[in-house]
This record gives structure tokens, sequence and C-alpha cells, in this order.
């Protein structure tokens, strides 16, 4: 079946089912391999993407809720230049990835909040990051996320 | 599989710590000249085997490990560019291809150093080339915190230094001047008397024509210039924007795509496959039957994994479908009770010190078994060629040992294999190559379908079909002198791990009897993040612990006044004493613990700051104190100490893999629980170090002593022993603020 996706602000034609996840639409459809798998059950964050500027797991969004939605993915966090965000010029700073796997995720959920709440608090900041980092990477991405908020 | 471990083979040479006994085989010139041929040109030419430079003098050093994030390509790189007196800003850092070539001497060494852990199938040779021992060992392993405590001091320094050697000489012939007069610093060769100056770019191509020293010196410490700054990480960038390739993104012209449903029991075996309408679905390639698992092959991963949760498969429990986590720790106290075991240690009386009228403790304590959970599920993409040769894309602990072990798979020859080393997202050993199922699995697959095939585990696999950090159990006793010492300490547990020396205590204790038994269990085992040190340390530190209390004395001054003949452990004690304050005022309904551990060759001492929230468990904050020796990529170090100790943290509060009817509960990250932003501790760390010392790992020491320090605090707030991991599992509430009552 035909859908009809927007992706990084491009409109992409897919023969898919309705029913494919988002994540994996971006990530065997589209080539957009930078969103991760982690759990398939929305636990982990691994696969979050901006959906209208929302962070949304999307290993269980179905292709078909994502229509005429604003789909933008970690390969266009940056702008066309590929000039990095502030957020990932920080990420940079603080050293923040190690094995870097949880990073998209946390970068889009990070990005959201911000965009969101540009001061949030400590508490903000633990109620918007919920994603799980095996390497422990937790004060770094505070402080990083911190490091660029206005205020 | 071989029979000996290739993990026992680093963690042996870890124990010993001792002299090396051959020089530094790595510079072998043979291998130079292949590395040349394979991955040099007329403008690159490798000076030795992993350092090649280039005409427009950039330098690229091929590091023989696995980036899995704890920053082993810059750490490592950075300690050859020190003795290369290179200019860092001319560094490439390359991760080394899987070829033998690249194969890591120094690992060889470091098991060399300690006779007794040569495996016997290799004894006969111990005194080849160490270059011809890795080779043969196919040694290019990442685990047991060896990279830069081996390959990067036996191995990059010395290569740095000798290059820089070579370098000089070549600027000597060049200008016809003697050596001494001649100065290497910043990627060039001075020579101050004419002004004359070359960069290593345009030295190179002579330079490689020497042969590099096997025993040039190497630099004292207080000369570095890279080693001890903050550097930062090379991997960094492409993982801050989507760009950096793991294992899962592996993409190959014509390949399909496998989803797999394993055995629910390990041992079990597949009976029958009901397909139903599976075959005239979408995109769904073939089904395959493989003795204990049946895959499904598509033109898209979820339409394989969909259509695999869908088939009605039936397994069998082979042998152990009535095996529970009860069962199994039942049977490891009836083989402990029944058993007399080996010693770790047997030191002075036991019987007599355990037989006399002193004051006796006994405590039985458990940790469960643990899953890695690795952020990446395990993966595997395999391509066999219409020439005869097979490409692999995996992330891998193990590059060689995964080429080796694909080889032995596929009934192929080592060289017609290449593995592609991509990043990894999560190591922990999860990905070492003694755990190969998923790698034997993506073979049979791509040899079956007659396609490349990328073969991704669901995560429910992944948890259930782990090798994982063992159940072991511990029996402890000590006595207490009528002088309020700690006279004997016993501990009799199942089951050995590595390393060797993990179940030691670093405590004056005059008599000692630390001893092992063998109880078979079906769950698979593999290394986990610090191994052995995880369960002893959490034994050991919260007996003494106990001991502390008992014996009326402050946890930290009981551990000091047992470590007098011990610089290293007081040094990291005293520090971190210092830094948390330990005595001083608390918050309300907060109290604080501590544990040590020396785990592989680095002292870590943690104090934890805890209270309960809502009845649960919170550490607020965590103080360490490091001693690895001395430091390279000091902001590197510490993200491995923060990591190490969150990952010890969640195995603490909720890590818990439990079996029954044979199989694993767990399947997800809903059930196998992990600490989140929210429960994430602020954390403090210094590091101690010691001149002249060999340099520690840092990968892994981090990781023991969070889960006892943690214990040992609740048991301050809350006056209850916390003998069994994880610590969700105890109700802590009944007991809050007795405290008083139990000091």
């Amino acid at each position: 079946m035909a859908i009809t996706l927007k992706v990084n602000g491009e409109a992409r034609e897919l023969d898919i089912e309705p029913d494919m996840p988002l994540l994996w639409v971006l990530r065997d459809e589209l080539g957009l391999t930078g969103t991760k798998f982690g759990c398939g059950v929305a636990a982990c964050g691994a696969c979050t993407v901006h959906v209208n500027g929302q962070a949304v797991r999307t290993c269980t969004l179905p292709a078909s809720a994502a229509v005429g939605q604003e789909i933008t993915t970690i390969e266009a966090l940056s702008d066309e230049e590929k000039n990095l965000t502030a957020l990932q010029q920080a990420w940079i700073d603080h050293q923040v990835p190690q094995c870097g796997y949880c990073q998209s995720g946390m970068l889009m959920a990070a990005s959201a909040l911000l965009s969101e709440n540009p001061n949030p608090t400590d508490a903000d900041i633990d109620d918007a990051m919920t994603n799980v980092c095996r390497c422990g990477t937790y004060p770094r991405i505070r402080a990083a996320i911190r490091s660029v908020a206005v205020g | 599989m071989s029979k000996y471990s290739r993990r026992q083979i680093l963690l042996g040479g870890a124990a010993a710590g001792g002299a090396l006994l051959v020089g530094y085989g790595v510079l072998s010139p043979s291998r130079q000249q292949v590395a040349q041929a394979a991955h040099g040109s007329e403008d690159e030419h490798f000076v030795t085997q992993w350092i090649r430079i280039g005409a427009d003098n950039k330098i690229s050093i091929f590091v023989p490990h696995s980036e899995m994030g704890q920053g082993v390509l810059t750490s490592v790189a950075m300690m050859a560019a020190e003795e290369l007196e290179a200019d860092w800003e001319t560094i490439e850092v390359i991760q080394a291809p899987g070829e033998k070539i690249f194969a890591n001497g120094p690992l060889g060494q470091a098991f060399l150093s300690n006779g007794a852990t040569i495996p016997s199938a290799i004894k006969g040779i111990a005194n080849f080339s160490t270059f011809k021992i890795a080779e043969m060992m196919n040694l290019q392993i990442t685990g047991g915190s060896t990279a830069v405590r081996f390959t990067g001091h036996h191995g990059m320094r010395p290569a740095g230094a000798a290059a820089r050697e070579m370098l000089i000489m070549a600027a000597g012939e060049k200008w016809n001047v003697p050596l001494v007069e001649l100065e290497a610093a910043g990627s060039k060769v001075v020579h101050k008397k004419s002004g004359k100056s070359a960069t290593y770019g345009e030295l190179a191509t002579l330079a490689a024509q020497y042969t590099p020293s096997t025993t040039p010196p190497l630099k004292n410490n207080a000369d570095f210039k890279i080693i001890g700054t903050p550097v930062p990480r090379v991997d960094i960038p492409a993982k801050v924007d989507g760009t950096a390739q793991y294992g899962i993104d592996a993409k190959v012209d014509g390949m399909v795509y496998a989803a797999i449903r394993q055995a629910p029991v390990f041992g079990g075996e597949l009976v029958s496959v009901d397909k139903g309408d599976i075959a005239s679905r979408r995109g769904i390639i073939d089904v395959v039957e493989m003795g204990d698992a049946v895959a499904v092959v598509a033109d898209s991963y979820w339409r394989a994994q969909n259509a695999a949760n869908d088939l009605d498969v039936e397994f069998t429990a082979g042998d152990f479908g009535d095996v529970s986590t009860e069962s199994i720790n039942a049977q490891f106290d009836a083989d402990i009770a029944a058993n007399e075991g080996e010693a770790d240690v047997e030191k002075g009386d036991i019987a007599a010190s355990l037989g006399a009228s002193y004051t006796h403790l006994d405590a039985v304590y458990r940790v469960p078994f643990l899953a890695h959970a690795t952020m990446e599920p395990m993966n595997c993409t395999v391509a066999f060629n219409e020439d005869g040769t097979c490409d692999v894309w995996t992330g891998t602990q193990d590059v060689l040992g995964t080429r080796g072990f694909i080889a032995s798979v596929a009934e192929m020859d080592d060289d017609k294999i290449t593995v592609h080393p991509l990043m990894l997202g999560g190591g922990f050993g999860r990905r070492s190559a003694g755990s190969p199922n998923f790698l034997a699995q993506a073979v049979t697959l791509a040899k079956q379908v007659g396609k490349p095939v990328k073969l991704v585990w669901s995560r429910e696999e992944d948890m259930q079909h782990d090798y994982y950090r063992p159940a072991v159990t511990a029996h402890m006793t000590a006595a207490i002198d009528d002088h309020n010492n700690i006279d004997g300490w016993q501990n009799k547990y199942v089951r050995k791990d590595e390393p060797v020396e993990a179940s030691h205590i670093p405590y004056a204790v005059p008599n000692q009897n630390i001893r092992y038994v063998e109880s078979e269990v079906h769950v698979p085992y593999g290394p986990w993040r610090s191994v052995a040190h995880t369960q002893h340390t959490f034994f050991n530190e919260s007996f003494a612990d106990e001991l502390a209390h008992a014996t009326g004395k402050d946890p930290y001054i009981f551990r000091r006044d047992l470590l007098k003949d011990k610089p290293r452990h007081l040094a990291v004690l005293n520090k971190v004493a210092e830094m948390s304050d330990w005595g001083g005022a608390l918050e309300p309904g907060h109290a604080r613990g501590i544990a040590i551990q020396e785990s592989f060759q680095s002292l870590v001492a943690e104090v934890v700051d805890v209270s309960l929230v809502d009845g649960a468990p919170r550490v607020h904050k965590v103080w360490a104190a490091v001693d690895p020796g001395y430091v390279v990529n000091p902001d590197g170090a510490r993200a491995q100490v923060e990591s190490g100790i969150v990952y010890g943290l969640t195995a603490a509060l909720y890590g818990e893999i439990t079996i029954e009817d044979g199989q694993v509960m767990q399947e997800n990250f809903p059930d196998y629980q992990m600490i989140r932003m929210a429960d994430a501790p602020v954390i403090d760390i210094a590091f101690v170090e010691t001149p002249g010392a060999h340099p520690g790992g840092l990968g892994e020491p981090a990781t023991p002593p969070i889960a006892p320090a943690v214990a040992n605090a609740l048991f301050s707030l809350t006056g209850k022993r916390i003998r069994s991991l994880p610590i969700q599992n105890h109700d802590l509430t009944d007991s809050q603020h007795l405290a008083s009552a139990a000091d």
C-alpha cells in the first residue's frame, strides 16, 4: 500500500504495510540508520525521533499514524550545511557518548525538551529524559543539557 | 571453540603482573612489511606494525582493539603518539581490521608472564616470538581492561618509541649528522645546529627501511606531553549526528534480513514449526529450521520478526525443564556442604580459629544471574561471495577470534574470511568471542539462503539467550578473637570464575581459607563487566562490613586498620573518606556505606550516600577514589569510572535474571530494569596516581565496589543486612530508623 511520509522535510512515497513501525521504515526502507532499535516495546527510547517537534518512540508507532506529520530524525537535527546544533556541540564538549548507541535517541529527546522548555530544572530533565543508556552517561547528558539551557 | 578460555588467558596475565619474558615481539620487521603490502602505498609507509606515516605527515595509528565506548581508540593511540613525539593534530586513529598482522603481541606477552596459565594447547611453543603466539591465538581481544595496561603500555609506547628512533636515524642519514644532535618533537625532526628540519612524512620512506628496535628507551612519566592531558575522543563526533556505523547498520548489496526464535530452555530442541500462512506473506523468503531455533528470512527485518513471532513453534525442554532459580540455589548449598572443593587461599590454621572459643559469624551470600543487555541487540551480517570468500559485519570485542570462529563454523580457511569490525552498541563482555551463538546462526542462514543475510535478535531473544554473569553462592564464616580482632576468614563458594584472585581479601587476617566447589548448571556463563570481581566484592566487602559492626568499629576505620601494609589500598581508602567527609554530618534520613576492591591492577574505593525515597533505596551521591597507576586520558578515564558505577548500580538495585522451568523469565527492559536519569547519582571522582606503577585497567574496576557500598549504607540506614542481590527484592520499609539498634 502506498503511504507518503514527510521525513526530514522531504515527502517520501513508500509501498509498505500501514502497520510497519516508523522505526523500520526509517532504518530499512529509507536507510536512515541513525535511529536505533533497542527494545521494540517503547521502553528504552533508542528509536526516538521528532514528530511535529515532539519526542516520539518509533518502534511501536505505526507508519500510518505518522502520515501528514513532520518527522525529523537525528540525520536532520543539524542544519542543511551539517552545522551541529548547540546541543550536539555540547554533547561533544562534555564528551557525552560512550558506546553511543542510545545517543541519537537521547539527543532527540533532549532537543524536544529544550524547544518546549528552554530552561529545564533537574526535575524537568528527569521527567523528559527517560531513555536508557547502558554506559551510564546520565551525568554528562544532564551537564550538556544544562550548558545550553537559556536562563 | 578451543577448550581454554580466551578471557582466562588475559586475566591470567593480569593476575601475575609479572615481568615480561621476552622483548617487544610486536615490533617484528616481518609484520611491518606485511602491513605495508596490505595497507601501505608509495606515499604511506609503515614504520612499525601499527604506525603508518604519510608523505603529507598524516600519521595513522592502527589500534588492535574494539571501540565500545571506552575510548580505547583515543587512549591507546595517545600512548603511541607520546613516545613518537607526534603532534596530536597529525594523528589519525584507525581501528585495525581483522587481520593477523595486527594481532596483539602484548596480550600474548601478558599471559606468557604467568606460566601457570599457558593453555596446554600451546605450551610447547612458549619460546616462539610473541608475535607468533599472538597470531596463533588470534589475539585481537578487547576485554579484561587490557587495552591501556597491556597493549598501550607494552605495545603502543614501545612502537612509538621505536618509530621515533627510526625517524631520527633517517634524518641523520639524510643530513649526514650525528644522531645525538637531532631532536624529535611535534611530528618533526630538527637539527638545531644547521637549522634543518623535516616532517616525519618527509622521513618516512627512509625510516621504514630500518629495523625497529625491540628495546627502545621509553620516556619518564614526568616528560609526558600527551599522556595525562584530556584529549577529545576520536569516536565521539560520529555519535552525535547519527553517522556512526554499528553492526546493526551494516548494509550490503542484495542483503536480506533474518529474525530468530530459539529454544527457550537452554539445551532444548526444535520439535515442529507450523508455518501457517507465513510463506505467503509479503516479503517472506524462507523459514529455516536450525536444530535449536527457527529463523524467518524476509526482505525487511520487521516482516521477518513479525512472521517469526506468529510462527507456532514447539521446542523440547531438553533435560532441564524442571530447573529453577530456587533449585539452582539449593543445589549450590548442597554441593558446598558436601564437597571439600579446591583452595584459592589457605593461610594460617583456619580449623583452629573456627574451633576456638571465639565469637563466630556465619552468613550465606548470593548473587543472581545477570544479562548484559547491551543497547544494541546481537546481530551479524554474513555474505558468502562467488569467489569462495566470506565477509562478516558485526560489532565484536574480538575481531580475529570472530574470524576464527566464523571459519570453523563455515568450514573455511581463516584467510578467506574478512571481518569488518563496526562500532559496538555496548560490549560489557557480551561481544567477546566466547559468546558466539548469534554468529553461528548468521553463517548458517547465509549459507542456506544463498544471499547476504543480516540476522538481528529481538530484545527478548537477546535477554533470554545471553551468556550470563553466573549466579554464585558463598558460605562465609569469620572468627573474632577475645581482643576483638578478626582471627579467621572462611569462604566456600560456588563457582570459580576469572580472574583467579577475585575471591581474595586484602585484609590482614591471620587465618584464611577461601575455596570453591564446582556445581554445574545449564545456564550459559560468560564474562560480564569485571567478571568474578562483581560477586566476590559484594560478598567480601559486605561481610567485612558485618565484621566492622560486630566488633563495634567504624567501617572505614575497620578497613584502614586491616590495610596497614597495603599503601595503595590505604591511599584510595583515605582519599575517598576525605572526599566524602566520612564521619561528618549527614542529611536527616541519609546514611553512608564504603567498599574497596583492587581489580585489573587498579584500586577503587567508593563511598555512597543513600536514603529511602517512598520506601525504595535511592543512591544520591557516589565518591570514588581510583588509583590506576597513571592516567592516560583523564576525562576518558573519568567517563569509564562513571560508567562502571552506573552499570554496577543497575545490577545492585535491580539486576536479576531468574530461571523457571529451565528458562529465563525476563524478556525486555520493563522486567529487567535499568538505572535511568532520575535514579542516576551525582558522581565525584578523584584519581590517586602511583608514580612508577604499572597502569591498571579502567573499563571494569569501578563496578565491583558499588553493590557492597550501597548495601553497607542501607545497613547503616535501616539495620537490615542485605546478603543477596538485587536490593529491590528486600523490603526495607519495615526496618527504617533501626540503625541505632543495630549498631
